[in-house]
């Protein structure tokens, strides 16, 4: 039995406790840095019968780890893996599948940046890639946040049939030490029912899931996928609160406000960032600032009216992410514009943290103050620098055959890198 | 009051363990902390940096600490390799592991700029060489780092030891910290500074 009770305890630990809480009959995974130790972690527990009836499937792929959790789901199986970046993309064709086919699996993303160049940092480009794909998203703030989603994860994802990625920071959550409630197994039990298919494939009782569906009932499908998803807006913050009464802990939802009330300026964020947004918004405060931030939790579905009800008071919004769709800027940004069409919100997007760059306080409050003072253009590159993109710029301009831009980057850096000496 | 803990050392020398024993002494303490490193591939032997910190109310900040109260150097090689000092406020506590007194480090400057008896050093690799055989130092220096700055107290420390070091091991790392602890206490600068409960760094900003 997995152990409970208040610990200090590494983030990948205690997300690894809490799916063993869950009770998982089939988990399935590859290792990739930076969700390798929640995974090693559950091995472990598998391995020393604490979590049983539970197996453990090595597999040689994250494609086939998401494979094998549709097949174990769709058996009527409690299925969870947990992958990141490469990991993710790499079972990118399987994620449609595990949502098409309407299959509960619940997955922990360890957001991490995608190459190339080849990067194991932290960022959000991992999980915003596949915002389409069906699943549905929770994003979560700390360890003690990713423990309470994904007891609440599970529920939602077996409520609706529908599959739910649990994105935690890679490396800032997965690898951070930090005091966190692990749940008792009886609290788990009773808030969480046995898995009840609402498909199932039986030898006894054949069924055909994952027909051809041609043109004459496609798009109604698809309708059925969002209108499905769609639900999860009602479900998610009846889960929040059946867990808050229960645990005693407000957790997950769809949104969360933090000093909004009169402020001129809201932040607007997701993930571990959050708290250190709040921190330099006491500061601020203190110093006569009205700003307040907005906590997206559920990025998909997207809470559309919520989120404008909550920005409905707020002049200036700043939408700061860790992604960046290339050729428009931000993904959360456009979001927001869509939540608040009509109205007079002047809005920022501040992309920050690509590949693991520190979102300093210090950056932060230049920040809030540059919007503050409506000194921020419509898209800000936040701590870029500059120097650097334009010496590489003018080479390319320079030469032809000016080569590899990264190695580029890195050489004037003095860092070591590969490619031709100049 | 917070205080945030930078730790330098290299691959292999437990830096990340480090950070964490510290939190979790913290924690024993009964009070809120948050240790994690700085993330990288890290190779045996390359410069490695941890951090924590240590406050009364749930932490929530997530970036990394770049002007730290209290800086525990595990190598003294790395004083003229990388900038352990980068970021330093006056207030900061420093903790060396070395056998040299402080004066003999050639950190004039530093020593001048830090409040009077700030910079403080510990045999810590000479004390873990006598109680484990190895020179593994991190015990030692968390002993230290109790008597020096009083943020943990040392039967927390020794707690957190004993947890993750279960046996013989765990044993030697605790009288390791242990003398570490009075070798700082029997020390004149330490004395005059105290060595109880009472939180002695992190006049800085934090709230």
């Amino acid at each position: 039995m997995p152990e409970s009770g208040t610990r200090q305890i590494e983030g990948s630990r205690a997300v690894a406790e809490t799916v063993g809480l869950c009770r998982p009959e089939v988990i399935c995974a590859y290792p990739i840095s930076p969700q390798t130790h929640i995974v090693e972690a559950l091995s472990n527990l598998v391995q020393a019968g604490r979590l049983a009836p539970c197996e453990f499937v090595n597999v040689e792929s994250e494609f086939a780890a998401m494979s094998v959790a549709i097949g174990a789901s769709a058996t009527g199986a409690r299925a969870y893996t947990a992958t990141a970046s490469q990991g993710l993309l790499y079972m990118a064709e399987a994620l449609y599948n595990a949502s098409g086919l309407g299959l509960p699996i619940v997955m922990t993303v360890a957001n991490r940046a995608i190459g190339a160049p080849i990067n194991i940092w932290n960022d959000h480009s991992d999980s915003m890639s596949q915002r389409d794909s069906g699943w549905i998203q929770l994003y979560v703030e700390s360890n003690q946040e990713a423990v309470d989603v994904h007891v609440q994860a599970f529920r939602l994802a077996e409520q609706l049939s529908l599959p739910v990625m649990v994105c935690m920071d890679g490396f800032v959550l997965t690898h951070a030490v930090e005091r966190v409630e692990l749940p008792t197994q009886a609290q788990v039990d009773a808030f969480l029912p046995a898995f009840e298919p609402q498909q199932l494939l039986h030898p006894s009782d054949p069924v055909t899931i994952g027909a051809m569906v041609g043109p004459e009932a496609f798009m109604e499908v698809r309708y059925l996928a969002h209108h499905k998803q769609m639900q999860a807006l009602d479900q998610i913050p009846e889960i929040a609160a059946a867990f808050e009464q229960r645990f005693g802990r407000s957790s997950g939802g769809l949104l969360r406000r933090y000093r909004t009330a009169d402020a001129e300026l809201v932040v607007v964020a997701l993930g571990s960032v959050v708290g250190t947004i709040e921190d330099v918004i006491d500061e601020l405060r203190e110093q006569g600032m009205r700003i307040g931030a907005l906590a997206i939790k559920t990025f998909r579905p997207w809470p559309a009216q919520e989120v404008r009800e909550a920005l409905a008071d707020a002049p200036v919004v700043l939408v700061l992410e860790k992604a960046l769709s290339i050729g428009i800027g931000g993904i959360v940004s456009q979001n927001v514009h869509s939540a608040l069409q009509g109205t007079d919100a002047r809005i920022h997007t501040a992309i920050a943290g690509l590949g693991g760059r520190p979102i300093t306080k210090q950056t932060l409050r230049a920040l809030f103050t540059r919007a503050h003072e409506n000194e921020l253009g419509a898209t800000t590159f936040v701590d870029l620098r500059r120097d650097l993109v334009d010496r590489e710029l003018q080479r390319a301009l320079a030469k032809r055959r000016s080569g590899p831009h990264a190695e580029n980057m890195l050489r004037d850096l003095g860092a070591v890198a590969a490619g031709p000496l100049t | 009051m917070q205080v945030e803990v930078r730790i330098h050392g290299r691959g292999g020398q437990g830096v990340v363990t480090a950070a964490e024993l510290l939190s979790v002494a913290a924690f024993n303490d009964g009070r809120h902390a948050q240790a994690f490193p700085s993330f990288g591939s890290e190779r045996t032997g390359a410069p490695v940096v941890a951090f924590c910190r240590i406050g009364d109310r749930p932490i929530r900040a997530h970036d990394p600490i770049l002007a730290p109260d209290a800086l525990i150097v595990v190598d003294p090689t790395l004083l003229r390799q990388v900038d352990v000092f980068g970021g330093l406020p006056d207030h900061a506590d420093v903790l060396i592991n070395t056998s040299r007194e402080p004066d003999a480090l050639g950190l004039g400057e530093l020593g001048e700029r830090l409040a009077p008896g700030r910079l403080v050093t510990v045999p810590a690799t000479e004390l873990a060489r006598e109680h484990l055989g190895r020179p593994l130092p991190n015990a030692a220096l968390l002993g230290a780092f109790s008597a020096q700055t009083g943020a943990v107290s040392i039967e927390s420390v020794i707690a957190a030891i004993r947890q993750r070091f279960p046996g013989a091991v765990g044993e030697q790392n605790v009288a390791a910290a242990m003398q570490a602890h009075r070798h700082l206490q029997t020390r004149p600068r330490a004395l005059q500074r105290g060595s109880g409960a009472e939180l002695q760094i992190g006049q800085g900003s934090h709230a």
